[in-house]
């Protein structure tokens, strides 16, 4: 049994890390409000381009000229994956969620014989990923010094990507990401953005008879690369929300934890402590009745 | 009955502006200028770096906007775009650093014609707001 002074130590110890997760937790919950708010107010933007691109693409009448970027190249041979993750750990299962979407994805890409390349955002995708996919890995971007998910960051992905579409260096782009519910739940999502996915919107109505000045091809070509960073910037609100949620419970679950084993210490503290009375009282008493 | 309309500005960040009682507002779209009155037909256009004027009951307004697409429909105007300021509370030292980083950039050698011409109209843009 550990001596009194050891348990002491022990439940100082203790009681400090509780301090430390709270805190953490309290300042998840504070930045968590801010990148909720932010993800909320982006959404418009992110809805309003997808509207205006699903209007354009069905008043395209000719899918074979159509942008690249919206039909895709014709194959399906290289895959690309954007993982989105985060910068910082002690946010729970938050990038193992990410990157076990992802891990399954490739999986699945490598049975069918597709090849595979990776561009990772945010530091700690990269460390889990490069032990497996290390060569496979080809951009790791981070954004360390940016205090929040903007817009410029996620621009610059973006034409990162669009640039090597242009080269020719893959066919599919896939990007992951958390999509933000609420504070305890994010769903890991596998979004492709190139080509466009547009069949899902079938309900959409062909009576808006649009002007389109320059001409429909025009605006595409010109639309599509800016939807591409909207789509990532969509994405990096949704994980930085993600992370402070996933954040904010794992660093409550902590503090609650700590606060039990603090109980449990302090009734075996005073358990040992109250032996070492009735110890002392016997060793008195019996040696009293000895005189 | 009224000649107002409705418009939304928005970036990726947040909802920019919002406001109901527009009369006209004249858009720097990239085939040229272009005005939008009540009822104007549906249009899909994009916009080059120039100055947004919003003619409204409650004033005349401008803004500086980088790039941008706009919407109208249902007397519904939206303008998206990346980089907007307000005129009013821009100030000088950012307006140069602006002007600097658009001359820097057209005189970049390796720039594309569009690029050249579209940085040309910002470094035009921000000389005639100085």
């Amino acid at each position: 049994m550990a001596s009194l002074d050891d348990l002491k130590k022990r439940i100082t110890s203790v009681k400090s890390t509780q301090k430390i997760t709270k805190a953490m937790k309290m300042v998840a919950a504070a930045k968590l409000k801010r990148a909720q708010d932010s993800a909320e107010k982006g959404r418009p933007y992110s809805e309003k381009m997808n509207n205006i691109i699903l209007n354009l693409s069905s008043g395209i009448s000719d899918k074979e000229a159509s942008p690249k970027l919206l039909s895709g190249s014709g194959k399906e041979q290289v895959h690309l994956c954007v993982v989105l993750t985060s910068d910082r750990g002690l946010c729970g299962g938050f990038n193992a969620n990410i990157i076990k979407k992802a891990k399954s994805y490739f999986a699945k890409l490598n049975k069918e014989g597709r090849e595979l390349k990776i561009i990772t955002v945010g530091s700690k995708g990269n460390d889990q990923l490069k032990r497996v996919y290390g060569n496979k890995i080809i951009e790791n971007i981070s954004f360390k010094n940016s205090k929040n998910a903007n817009y410029f960051d996620a621009e610059k992905v973006g034409k990162i990507v669009i640039e090597k579409f242009e080269k020719e260096e893959f066919d599919i782009c896939t990007i992951f990401y958390n999509q933000f519910k609420n504070v305890i739940t994010q769903i890991p999502q596998a979004q492709q953005i190139i080509p466009l996915n547009t069949k899902d919107d079938d309900q959409n109505n062909s009576e808006d008879n649009y002007e389109f000045e320059p001409d429909e091809d025009e605006i595409l070509s010109n639309l599509l690369p800016k939807n591409i960073s909207t789509q990532i910037f969509k994405a990096m609100l949704e994980n930085s929300a993600s992370e402070q949620g996933a954040r904010m419970s794992a660093m409550d679950n902590a503090t609650r934890n700590a606060g039990e084993m603090v109980d449990k210490l302090t009734i075996e503290y005073n358990r040992s402590r109250q032996a070492a009375i009735t110890k002392e009282l016997i060793e008195i008493i019996s040696g009293a009745e000895s005189l | 009955m009224s000649n107002e309309f409705k418009i939304e500005i928005v970036n990726p960040e947040k909802s920019f502006l919002s406001k109901e009682d527009v009369n006209e507002v004249v858009v720097p779209a990239f085939e040229g200028e272009m005005g939008i009155l009540k009822d104007h037909i549906s249009i899909i256009s994009f916009l080059k770096p120039g100055i947004i004027t919003i003619q409204a009951k409650s004033g005349e307004e401008k803004y500086y906007v980088e790039d941008g697409i706009i919407e109208f429909k249902n007397n519904t105007l939206s303008i998206l775009t990346s980089y907007i300021l307000n005129l009013k509370d821009i100030e000088k030292n950012k307006l140069l650093e602006l002007l600097k980083n658009a001359e820097e950039e057209s005189s970049k050698p390796e720039i594309s014609d569009q690029l050249k011409y579209l940085a040309d109209q910002k470094v035009e843009t921000l000389k005639s707001i100085n």
